[in-house]
């Protein structure tokens, strides 16, 4: 009897270690993506590239691979880099294990090693992300831990070191270009209407925040006395009460020099205020921000958006055709005073402007001026913006007469009848090229912009997109002789149109082809063609896009962050998927 | 004999424990328009299908989609009972946006706001408009990425499927 309680018992145990083991494989999931950029660049004297400089070929490409069970996740990111497309940096050419993370969150506490994205409020003291089109990953290695003690209460801490493309993480194995800071940082966040049960179905809502990061830099410098901890702090409110929302928060930095901010010892702030209402039909924000010195990164010697530490968002129109998002702003971290209104109103069903179906209407306007500097009186008045000295002092409401940008839109968005639709946009556009872009000596853009997008369902298969764009620069060209020295600073400048002819058979193909024609440009020889054949084949998560011409120079955004891209021509691919 | 029925039987529950069926619902927390946080991985609706789709208020295609989507909802959740939650990957600078432009557009969705890219990660989402299909019990049976015009039709087909397979 004892054999067989034994062997009956190991049997027992064998089936529920088996089933254990079956239901960690059950539990078990495993996902991820890849994705492929290639292009073969090809010389084309027509749009002046007369030499590839021995780059015949660009590819970008990265696999990731999840793993989640139960509470636990872990996931690898591999990158390729060989070499980079033309307009990213250089530094990226390679390829490697980019990113990898383990998380265990049970809900009441979540820890996590590795590669880590987060951000603290709307990130003006911390915030990393990766954005793969612009070839940008602040990513912080090392730990993260969030506590949530209490219904309603996030605590968050981490620590670690930021990504720069493939520079080494320990110290020791760092050179001067590449010497980066540890970035550590706290944020509390505390919900009044989860946490106080009286509160959970108010109309009333509300929420604090507060954080604090600091970057712990060595200081390499000859010349100036770079601090070694540099600390910055924000507080958030969220309001609401109804159907009206308000936000702000505040942020404050101690002095730190770099090479963004010209080595001056002032301290940096910003502030971002939201207003919104919004009911069924409505809806409407107001936004204002000011941003004076917060450039912060984990590397005081970094340029352009390397190694940032916050982010400033921008708060102008993100604009998505091809014209309008030509002149992209990017954000002023020494400087700006901003402002935007969006509103968005349907037009009921029935009325004589809605007609069958409604229509929606959309009013943005956002402007952005430079802050107001006034010099520094330290026995003498010093020169602005001098390095090693405060650089300047500034009043927090003054606006200067120094317009960055400006947008005003109106667009139109209709729904003719089952088988046509119709959207169109107005735009006026004020963008200063030289503070903007660096442009040196190019005159301001000053444009009218509209587009037309109209989509023609033939049947319940197959539909047809037009696109008609124009943008008209009003001063920039009448009558003006470009002498042979300024040539460079016309590129790209004057009058555009665009003309784009989609066909699309649902659920798989599309087939497009566009031109977009410099027809104004002040310099005969910039008036150039830039067309375009485009096939795309999508399957479930699967996209293949195959794209054949030229592309102009121009900037590509997101969120408010910029690279270039240098004009070309030639053939390229997209693979992406996911699973 | 009985004592090993016993234990042949607890064998068997052990299995039978182990063997529920899993959600491909990431445990990703967002939250939702009123500031409420909603665990993803919890999320159901009565053992009728949901859908997750990915947009921003930048996002062109994803907009046309969405206002495909909300002329013919209210028609598909009588039919099926599908619920639609339209996460938003608005990073800070155009999460106020996000309201007054759903407000604005009339659109009927749950909105998720998914602020720091969370679950757009979990879900490896590279790109919006993404749109994921998952049955009563949580399970991913169909996915798409882009939008090309009549591209809801396709998506309500996947839709009837599981609809009709529960009846």
């Amino acid at each position: 009897m004892r054999k067989h309680i034994l062997f009956v018992l190991s049997l027992a145990l064998t089936i529920g270690f088996k089933a254990s083991a079956q239901s960690f494989m059950e539990n078990s999931q495993v996902s991820g993506s890849f994705q492929t950029d290639a292009q073969y660049y090809m010389l084309d004297k027509g749009i002046g590239i007369n030499d590839l400089n021995g780059k015949k070929f660009g590819i970008n490409g990265f696999g990731k691979v999840n793993y989640t069970n139960g509470n636990f996740s872990a996931g690898i990111r591999f990158e390729a880099f060989l070499p980079e497309l033309n307009g990213f940096r250089s530094e990226l050419n390679g390829l490697g294990l980019a990113n990898f993370f383990a998380t265990y969150d049970n809900g009441f506490i979540g820890m996590t090693v590795g590669d880590i994205y987060d951000q603290f409020g709307c990130g003006f003291v911390f915030r990393t992300y990766e954005e793969w089109s612009l070839g940008m990953d602040n990513a912080l290695r090392g730990a993260r831990i969030v506590l949530r003690p209490t219904r309603g209460v996030t605590l968050k801490a981490v620590y670690g070191r930021q990504r720069y493309f493939w520079a080494p993480y320990l110290e020791r194995d760092m050179n001067n270009d590449d010497q980066r800071g540890i970035v550590r940082g706290v944020d509390a966040e505390w919900d009044l209407n989860q946490s106080i049960a009286s509160l959970n179905d108010s109309e009333f809502k509300m929420s604090l925040g507060g954080s604090f990061v600091s970057k712990k830099q060595n200081d390499l410098s000859s010349f100036y006395t770079i601090p070694e901890n540099v600390g910055a702090a924000a507080a958030r409110i969220n309001l609401g009460y109804g159907n009206w929302a308000f936000s702000t928060e505040y942020a404050y930095k101690i002095n730190d020099p770099s090479a963004i901010n010209n080595f001056i010892y002032k301290e940096g702030r910003a502030l971002l205020s939201s207003l919104s209402y919004s009911q069924k039909g409505f809806g409407a924000v107001l936004q204002v921000k000011r941003v004076d010195n917060m450039s912060f990164k984990s590397m005081y010697t970094g340029k352009q958006n390397d190694l940032d530490i916050n982010f400033i968002p921008p708060i102008n129109y993100t604009h998505t055709h091809s014209l309008p998002s030509m002149y992209t702003y990017s954000t002023q971290p020494n400087g700006e005073m901003a402002a935007q209104l969006q509103i968005n109103y349907t037009i009921p069903k029935g009325t004589a402007l809605g007609g069958k179906y409604g229509t929606k209407i959309a009013f943005n306007m956002s402007q952005v001026n430079d802050i107001v500097r006034d010099s520094v009186k330290f026995g003498n008045t010093m020169a602005l913006n001098q390095a090693g000295t405060l650089g300047n002092t500034s009043k927090f409401f003054a606006i200067s007469d120094h317009r960055f940008f400006r947008d005003i839109n109106f667009e139109v968005d209709k729904k003719i009848n089952k088988d046509w639709h119709l959207t169109a946009q107005y735009i006026n556009l004020y963008y200063d090229i030289e503070t903007i872009e660096g442009h040196a000596g190019s005159p301001v853009v000053k444009a009218n912009i509209g587009f037309l997008d109209v989509t023609y369902k033939i049947n319940k298969k197959q539909s047809l997109r037009l696109e008609l764009q124009g943008l008209w620069e009003n001063e920039v060209h009448k009558g003006y002789e470009v002498e042979e020295s300024e040539k460079k600073d016309y590129q790209k400048r004057g009058d555009w149109a665009f003309a784009l002819l989609e066909y699309s058979i649902n659920p798989h193909w599309s087939f497009s082809i566009a031109d977009k024609w410099n027809y104004g440009n002040p310099v005969e020889e910039y008036r150039d063609h830039y067309f375009t054949g485009t096939i795309t084949y999508i399957h479930d998560a699967t996209r293949v896009m195959l794209s054949v011409g030229r592309q102009s120079e121009g900037v590509v955004c997101v969120g408010g962050v910029c690279r270039t891209v240098p004009a070309s021509s030639g053939v390229s691919l997209t693979v992406s998927t996911s699973f | 004999m009985k004592k090993l029925m016993t234990l042949l039987l607890m064998a068997l529950v052990v299995t039978g424990l182990h063997a529920q069926s899993k959600s491909d619902l990431p445990n990703v927390t967002l939250k939702d328009l009123n500031g409420k946080d909603v665990n993803i991985g919890k999320l159901t609706n009565n053992g009728k299908p949901i859908v997750l789709t990915f947009w921003a208020t930048w996002c062109g295609p994803c907009i046309k989609e969405h206002n495909a989507l909300n002329d013919v909802y209210a028609d598909w959740q009588e039919e099926t009972g599908v619920k639609i939650y339209a996460v938003s990957i608005d990073d800070s600078r155009s999460t106020a946006k996000v309201k007054p432009m759903v407000e604005g557009k009339g659109w009927d969705f749950d909105i998720l706001l998914d602020v720091n890219s969370d679950l757009k990660r979990a879900m490896n989402v590279s790109n919006p408009p993404h749109t994921f299909l998952f049955d009563g019990s949580g399970k991913l049976v169909y996915q798409h990425t882009g939008y090309i015009e009549g591209g809801e039709e396709d998506l309500y087909e996947e839709i009837l499927k599981i609809a009709k397979k529960k009846k």
